[in-house]
Formats: structure tokens, C-alpha cells, sequence
């Protein structure tokens, strides 16, 4: 089961190598995303997930906002 | 939608797997590293001037008026992490100088983001009397104020 986490979270599995992993589309990414993370849009994660992911890393998704 | 990802993710075979709650807004929101068109915008947190005079609650009146300098106004924080609680006009700071700020500030100014490009305010301030923009990030912490004017020339700069 996924591990809800807050911004203060995020850093701390950042700095331990986590990786950050934005699912929006493109124009949102385009538009702005956080620093360092990884372009993997929801609709393409199946196919995406193997090519741009390390399996034996921390995976940290996030979105637009908590709505 | 990050909580579906993070599921799916986790189908995947991915063993250690966060939702981000708060996500980008929460992120940028609090002034946060972020790469993309958007930083290329003039934003509140660029426009702001983090110089504006600042005391405590219970700091009393005749202490802040010499803090003032050339501004017209101070603005109320509190703690180490000088959250913005209220906002003192100079025309407030005459009389008994012995009152607390408690007693003469206006509580719970307006604050926005420092994301907010200068054309997005300078759409929200079309109709506004506002003479200054609080900024602050999403926790409350004080950024730094800016001038209508300020962000309508940044804004008009960008439309160019």
C-alpha cells in the first residue's frame, strides 16, 4: 500500500535518493514541475514505468494538488 | 491522480512507493525549487521586497514607529518563522505609544502565493484598492510585499 507522505517527507527521501516522479501531461509539465523529477504521465505508466524507473529506488508520485 | 499512480506503481513491482499529498501547488507554493516555463514569468516571490519592516504582537507602538522609515506600513509576524499575522498602517501608530500592535493591526491581510505571475495578480488587482500585496508562502511565512504598480508594469513587460 502506497505511503502517504508531506512535503517535509518528500525532502528527506529525496536527499536518501528517492525519486520524484510528476504524472501529469505535458502541458503541465511544460508548464512547471519540481525541481529534478521525472516525466511519467499517468496514462503512459505502464509502458514508461520499466524505461524511466529504477524498481529498486523509493518512487515518490505526485500530482497538481491534493484535490 | 497521484494516489492511482502510486497504486499502479506499486503493481508494477515497485516495493517502496509515496503518494505526495500536497503535490506541485504544495511545492511551489511554499517557494520551492521548480523548473518549466513558469520561471521565466516575473512571479510574486521575484517582485516582492523581502525589506518590509516587520514586529512582534506584543512589540508596543511607540517601538515600531521608528522602524517605519520610508514605509507606510509594518507588518505583523510572529517566531523564528515569521508567519504574517497582521498588518499596521503608519496612520495607526499614532496616540498612547504604549499599546501593544495587538491592538492597533489589521488581522488576516490578504496574502498570496510567490508562483503567482505578475500578469495572473495584475488581472486579480484590476478592481482592487489594494495599495500593497502580501506575499507569503503556502505556510504563512512572509516572502516580502509589492506594489500594484510594480506588478502591472511586470505584467504588461511580459505581455511585450
Amino acid at each position: 500500500m502506497p505511503t502517504e507522505v508531506d512535503r517535509h517527507q518528500v525532502q528527506e527521501l529525496l536527499a536518501k535518493g528517492a525519486q520524484l516522479v510528476d504524472v501529469m501531461g505535458a502541458s503541465e509539465w511544460d508548464e512547471s514541475h519540481i525541481a529534478g523529477a521525472v516525466h511519467v504521465p499517468l496514462k503512459e505508466l505502464s509502458e514508461l514505468a520499466a524505461e524511466r524507473l529504477d524498481a529498486g529506488r523509493p518512487v515518490i508520485t505526485y500530482c497538481y494538488d491534493s484535490l | 491522480m497521484s494516489p492511482r499512480a502510486a497504486w499502479r506503481l506499486e503493481s508494477l513491482g515497485f516495493d517502496e512507493v509515496y503518494d505526495y499529498v500536497g503535490s506541485k501547488m504544495d511545492w511551489i507554493g511554499e517557494g520551492l525549487p521548480f523548473e518549466g516555463a513558469l520561471v521565466d514569468r516575473p512571479r510574486l516571490g521575484t517582485l516582492a521586497d523581502p525589506g518590509v519592516p516587520t514586529c512582534k504582537l506584543d512589540d508596543a507602538v511607540s517601538q515600531v514607529r521608528p522602524r517605519l522609515g520610508q514605509w507606510p506600513l509594518s507588518l505583523v509576524v510572529t517566531g523564528a518563522s515569521r508567519v504574517v499575522l497582521g498588518l499596521v498602517r503608519a496612520e495607526n501608530l499614532g496616540g498612547d505609544g504604549d499599546r501593544p500592535v495587538a491592538e492597533v493591526m489589521q488581522e488576516g491581510p490578504s496574502t498570496y502565493r510567490p508562483h503567482v505571475t505578475a500578469e495572473e495578480m495584475s488581472g486579480k488587482l484590476k478592481d482592487s484598492r489594494a495599495r500593497w500585496v502580501v506575499v507569503t508562502t503556502l505556510s504563512g511565512q512572509l516572502v516580502g510585499v509589492v506594489q500594484p504598480e510594480k506588478i502591472h508594469e511586470a505584467a504588461e513587460a511580459a505581455r511585450a
